[in-house]
């Protein structure tokens, strides 16, 4: 380490060398490693233990007969397509009401972002509490005269996909709102002054302007969001252990069960395989946009 | 109905750029505008969406049983008890064991407080090295980290089990404990490799020049100047492994358990008759430490977790 000439010597920074072993290895064996080992034992018939087994495409092929993981995909496709598109959205509307150079803005945000700091467990306990058909909110409003007033989404199977938004939202809208915040603020004064001398109606300058100029922000938004749809399962399992009967699963708790509790590893590897998948399908496209194009760090 | 925003003009923007450049300040405007007044309605609006669920939370959990079958789940409480708190902590049962949540509460502080302190100590390290002692390939490992920290976790899942079970710490606490690091370090290693880049570099190249070696700088020089951003890690790690379910459940034995897992254990059991204002209270108490660590830290909290949103 001394100023000798820049060479590749394997000395050389031996310390931050050694430091750098837990990281190196996390990447390499946990990340890299483990990926690997789970998608491999994939192509065999492992039950109880893993096995080398290799049986080829079998596990996929019985996975994608399997009503209950057919169920969990559909599932994770409605609830993430709505949950995207509204969390977004609302996200951004709220960030948008947030800008108006309100008073009270701290108090504001402080009270759309606390859900945020709870964990999916306590949010999804409090709204099957808040959703519960005899007590909750629908007994509340029968009480006030309403006497055929229905709300119970998580009795019926058709309906339990909302109720489980509802409570989604609450958790994680407040985050979208402060990344969007942030973003709204990154944009130039100057713009808001040439717009105004042109005399744009705000509104317009916000779909037209502000939206376009936003896009990488809406864009890392989207990966972090759909990242973790992806792995919905604290929530679902808080809230409505993926009934009624199996009309709430979704995918991270196939994968529980077929590993942990069903002893079929194959399926389990299988499934988690399916779950990489559908997280690199989301984030190649944006690893290209972001980094394909310029080279920035 | 005119446009809600168009109303309020361009110049009443915030904008900390705008220092300089014409009259300061945001020009003058009527308090009672029907703009104003849709505006804070509907923030009033979404500020009760927000709270209701605390609210019910906090008077479910201090009424008892017989007012709750009343039916009005928003009403505060006629008759104010602490006695669903008392038992949710000590009496409520999992299975067989009836000693409450404190146990889980235990196990949480037991995982929380070693889990915290390694991922946060290694990835300073990390980003410290990445930041000012690159060496051939750091970079390499520090991509894999932050793709790694999108793919789901499921597919980790038994490989980890089967490292844990060949280290002999699989259901301990300390396989837990290796898991949060783990799972930790993506995160914090950009929150710190962002923080440090963003250091002087003279101030390295002094100390290197005054002979200081990688832990002399680290402990001498990066660590004192770092206070806050150790804080914004702490804030993210004691909320994010406190909140944690999924390696809670797969990497740890039933007695084990951390809170939220016996949490749910204690509120979704199937057997007797279910006391709402003692799952309520339940409930409260296992979001208590995340709450009260966001309540108190403010401003650092929305830095952890825009941290997170700029990877990359």
């Amino acid at each position: 380490m001394a100023g000798t000439p820049r060479r590749m010597r394997p000395l050389r920074n031996i310390y931050a060398k050694i430091a750098a072993i837990p990281m190196v290895l996390t990447a390499l064996v946990v990340f890299v490693g483990g990926t690997l080992w789970t998608v491999t034992y994939s192509f065999t018939n492992s039950k109880l233990l893993p096995k080398l087994n290799f049986v080829g495409l079998d596990q996929y092929e019985r996975l994608w007969s399997n009503s209950l993981w057919l169920t969990s995909i559909q599932n994770l496709m409605i609830f993430g397509i709505l949950s995207a598109v509204l969390t977004i959205t609302m996200g951004f509307l709220l960030a948008v009401l947030m800008d108006q150079k309100i008073r009270f803005e701290d108090t504001f945000r402080t009270i759309m972002l606390y859900p945020f700091a709870l964990s999916f467990v306590v949010t999804g306990l409090v709204w099957q509490w808040l959703l519960n058909p005899d007590l909750g909110i629908q007994e509340f409003v029968r009480g006030l005269g309403f006497a055929t007033f229905e709300f119970d989404p998580l009795s019926n199977p058709d309906t339990v996909l909302y109720g489980l938004l509802i409570a989604g939202l609450w958790q994680g809208t407040g985050f979208v709102m402060c990344i969007m915040l942030a973003g709204l603020r990154g944009i130039d004064e100057d713009i808001w002054k040439a717009v105004r001398v042109d005399g744009i109606p705000r509104w317009k300058t916000y779909i037209f302007v502000v939206i376009p100029m936003m896009r990488p922000v809406f864009i890392t938004t989207l990966v972090l969001v759909a990242s973790g749809i992806i792995r919905l399962y604290d929530l679902v399992v808080a809230q409505t252990s993926g009934g009624p009967g199996n009309a709430s699963q979704v995918p991270a708790m196939y994968v529980y069960r077929y590993m942990f509790t069903a002893q079929n590893l194959g399926q389990g590897f299988a499934a988690s395989t399916m779950m990489l998948l559908s997280v690199l399908i989301v984030l190649i496209p944006w690893a290209y946009l972001e980094f394909g194009g310029k080279k920035n760090g | 109905m005119a446009d809600i925003t168009s109303q309020i003009p361009a110049s009443a923007r915030t904008g900390a750029t705008a220092i300089g450049s014409g009259p300061r300040g945001p020009k003058p405007r009527r308090r009672l505008s029907p703009g104003n007044i849709m505006l804070y309605g509907t923030l009033f609006v979404v500020s009760v969406y927000y709270l209701l669920p605390l609210w019910v939370m906090v008077m479910t959990s201090l009424k008892g049983m017989p007012e709750i079958r009343m039916g009005n789940i928003f009403a505060p409480p006629v008759e104010v008890t602490f006695q669903p708190w008392v038992k949710a902590w000590s009496e409520a049962c999992t299975g067989l064991n009836c000693d409450g949540l404190s146990r889980g509460f235990w196990n949480s502080v037991k995982i929380l407080i070693p889990s915290v302190f390694f991922s946060i100590i290694i990835a300073s390290i990390n980003g410290y090295a990445l930041v000012n002692w690159r060496f051939k390939g750091s970079d390499v490992f520090f991509t894999i980290l932050i793709f790694g920290s999108f793919i789901p976790y499921q597919i980790m899942l038994y490989p980890i089990v089967i490292l844990l079970r060949e280290m002999g710490i699989y259901g301990t606490l300390w396989g837990l404990v290796l898991v949060h690091t783990i799972f930790g370090m993506p995160i914090l290693t950009l929150l710190f490799r962002n923080y440090f880049s963003s250091l002087p570099e003279e101030l390295f190249k002094a100390a290197r020049v005054d002979g200081a070696g990688f832990w002399g700088i680290y402990f001498r020089i990066m660590l004192p100047m770092s206070l806050p951003i150790f804080v914004v890690a702490i804030i993210l790690q004691v909320t994010g492994i406190w909140n944690d379910f999924l390696f809670g459940v797969v990497y740890t034995k039933p007695e084990l358990y951390p809170m939220t897992v016996q949490l749910n254990n204690i509120v979704n059991s199937v057997q007797g008759v279910k006391e709402y204002n003692v799952n309520m209270a339940a409930t409260l108490l296992t979001g208590l430490v995340p709450l009260i660590v966001y309540f108190a830290s403010g401003k650092l909290f929305v830095r952890g977790i825009a941290a997170g949103a700029v990877k990359g």
